[in-house]
């Protein structure tokens, strides 16, 4: 009985839960999005390549089309918000930064769904907003302001910022600022020292945020579902519906394997221009 | 020593309550080393973030040859830091932290590389350039950074305690190759530390700083021999503060002679003392400690006004021993007469 045994016996738990919780679905899901779909219920057991060829069809090629375009434009605003927002995060006194932590993670308790329905109460036609606002005599009219694009778009944004902000804060809380000062001294103006130093030390912290804002801006099927009043289709509401209405489980899954596809490659591009093996911040 | 490449006139400068510096006047002629002497807390770093442009004065002029460059961004000052943490670029290797400055000067490759291998030859680092930072120990880290700020020609080089963070060997080499530069390049040089020895080894001429005020500035030679206050005479030169006749005298402890019993001047003296020699003093006091430190037997004696003083040197007779009472004599051009503060 040598300590390797022993060794061997704390391990265990780990790989088992690994086996059985991530391995296990995930090989389960890719067998069957090979696999057929049957007449009335469940799947048979015959090999095709039919769900991914499906994929190819222009209906659902627009579908992953418009996922990307709303995952880039919801990164890119998260982005746009949340960089100078984490960055001055990172500047304030320790007790006003606590204080700001708190007012990010807040929302956090409230469950997702419930969050979502309060944006309806204030945003939806005659809801709280617009009857201020008319109040005011600012508009006469409803705005129409749910159940498009935008409204998608801003749920997205608001339901991921704090991972941007989260992430961008913690790389820039690192930071040394007397490498700005260096930089301002070597001949550097403001913007120069900005983005030859703070950007690039900041970085990993960006790449990071965007990779927790994009993949699950993908996925994310709900805000879809309620903001877009179910006109906006993305992939995260199509392998739900063929998954519970339609109950094609294999082309469910093969859209699912190929949205993993996707993900798998920007982490790989993340690794690549960052040379990191752990995301910054919150992974 | 022709004319003055920087002139600070009447700076003052405040953080919230606390008045950091209160009205700082200083001129430094072309290819001076002028060392900021004094205490952490004093305002020696901020007086040269003033210099840098990273810090604007509330009140006061920053002159460099001839022009005010008092509200003027660091970036338009021909003025560099070699700062105390080194603030290296740590994304950057060897060569592209050096070639910074002259990169934003919009200098071809070819010119920076160039430089770069110069200044690297110059603090002895060649075959460094694509190390990174990380890989670099204290001491090519500051040769880097002292690299990195000669490189764009400064009017004037500030160094905050750039020697700070090294070990005594290394900062005495150290000290000795920054001389050699600062003649070489003929740069002038600002240079803050709070150690004296390493003041008085380096400088042209030392400003001792306290409380955000010039106490003196003067040589190394005017400042040890002549310290204008107590103070100073405390800090550089490590002097005793006597009060007698009304008067404060600065005595330094190797100066300082113990006497069993008081004396005329013409009396018969203890073996070890001089006999050409004439003394004064005689303070009554006791022997409080007795201790070797660094070779040197040092002597701490409590006159009867509360004052201790402190007798060291070789030589000085061993067989005091604490509770003993004695008499404290020294040479009459030993003690300096000082401003108390």
């Amino acid at each position: 009985m040598g300590r390797k045994s022993n060794n061997w016996l704390l391990i265990a738990p780990m790989y088992i839960f690994t086996l059985l919780f991530v391995a296990g679905p995930l090989i389960y899901m890719l067998v069957l999005s090979f696999l057929q779909k049957a007449d009335v219920w469940g799947v048979e057991f015959v090999f095709t390549l039919k769900n991914y060829l499906k994929i190819g069809k222009q209906v659902y090629l627009n579908t992953f089309w418009e996922s990307i375009k709303l995952a880039f434009a919801t990164t890119a605003l998260t982005l746009l918000i949340g960089y100078p927002f984490g960055y001055f995060m990172a500047k304030l006194p320790e007790k006003r930064k606590t204080l700001f932590m708190l007012l990010i993670v807040i929302p956090f308790w409230t469950n997702a769904l419930m969050r979502m329905y309060g944006w309806i109460i204030l945003f939806r036609s005659n809801g709280l907003i617009e009857q201020g606002l008319m109040a005011l005599g600012l508009i006469d009219d409803s705005l129409k302001m749910l159940y498009n694009y935008k409204a998608v778009l801003a749920g997205m944004v608001y339901a991921l910022l704090p991972f941007m902000i989260l992430s961008v804060y913690s790389s820039a809380e690192k930071m040394d600022w007397t490498l700005v000062e260096a930089a301002k001294d070597l001949g550097a103006k403001s913007w120069q020292a900005f983005v030859t130093i703070t950007l690039k030390l900041t970085l990993p912290g960006i790449l990071s945020g965007v990779i927790l804002v994009f993949i699950p801006s993908m996925g994310l099927f709900f805000i879809a579902d309620i903001l877009g009043g179910g006109k906006i289709m993305l992939v995260g509401n199509l392998i739900q519906n063929q998954l519970m209405s339609t109950r094609d489980w294999p082309f469910a899954a093969a859209l699912a394997v190929i949205l993993m596809l996707f993900t798998t490659l920007f982490i790989w591009g993340y690794k690549k221009i960052t040379h990191s093996d752990e995301l910054e911040g919150l992974l | 020593m022709s004319q003055d490449v920087l002139i600070l006139k009447g700076i003052e400068k405040s953080f919230g309550e606390t008045r950091v510096l209160q009205g700082i006047d200083l001129h430094i002629a072309q290819g001076e080393f002028l060392t900021l002497l004094g205490s952490s807390g004093c305002g020696k770093t901020t007086t040269i973030r003033i210099v840098a442009g990273l810090e604007t004065p509330d009140a006061g002029q920053v002159l460099l040859d001839g022009e005010d460059v008092t509200d003027k961004e660091p970036y338009q000052r021909n003025v560099n830091t070699v700062f105390q943490n080194y603030a290296l670029f740590p994304h950057m290797n060897v060569e592209e932290n050096i070639g910074y400055g002259l990169k934003l000067k919009k200098k071809s490759k070819q010119q920076i590389h160039e430089a770069v291998m110069e200044a690297l030859k110059l603090v002895q680092l060649e075959g460094y350039e694509k190390r990174m930072p990380s890989e670099l120990s204290g001491g090519q880290r500051q040769r880097v950074a002292i690299a990195r700020s000669i490189i764009n020609e400064p009017k004037v080089l500030l160094l905050d305690e750039p020697l700070g963070a090294l070990d005594l060997q290394l900062r005495r080499q150290m000290q000795l190759e920054l001389k050699r530069l600062q003649k070489k390049l003929g740069i002038t040089f600002i240079y803050i530390t709070h150690d004296q020895e390493e003041a008085l080894n380096m400088s042209d001429r030392i400003a001792v700083m306290k409380d955000g005020r010039f106490v003196q500035i003067g040589t190394a030679h005017e400042i040890y021999d002549h310290p204008r206050t107590a103070y100073v005479a405390r800090f550089v030169g490590n002097a005793n503060i006597i009060h007698v006749d009304g008067q404060t005298l600065a005595v330094r402890s190797e100066n300082i002679q113990l006497m069993s019993q008081k004396m005329d001047e013409m009396d018969r003296l203890p073996e070890n003392v001089d006999h050409q020699k004439s003394f004064v003093g005689g303070l009554p006091g006791m022997i409080k400690e007795k201790s070797f430190v660094g070779g040197m037997l040092r002597i701490v004696i409590a006159l009867e006004d509360g004052t201790e003083v402190i007798a060291s040197r070789h030589g000085i007779d061993a067989d005091w021993e604490p509770g003993q009472s004695c008499f404290v004599y020294w040479e009459p051009q030993a003690g300096v007469t000082v401003e108390e503060e």
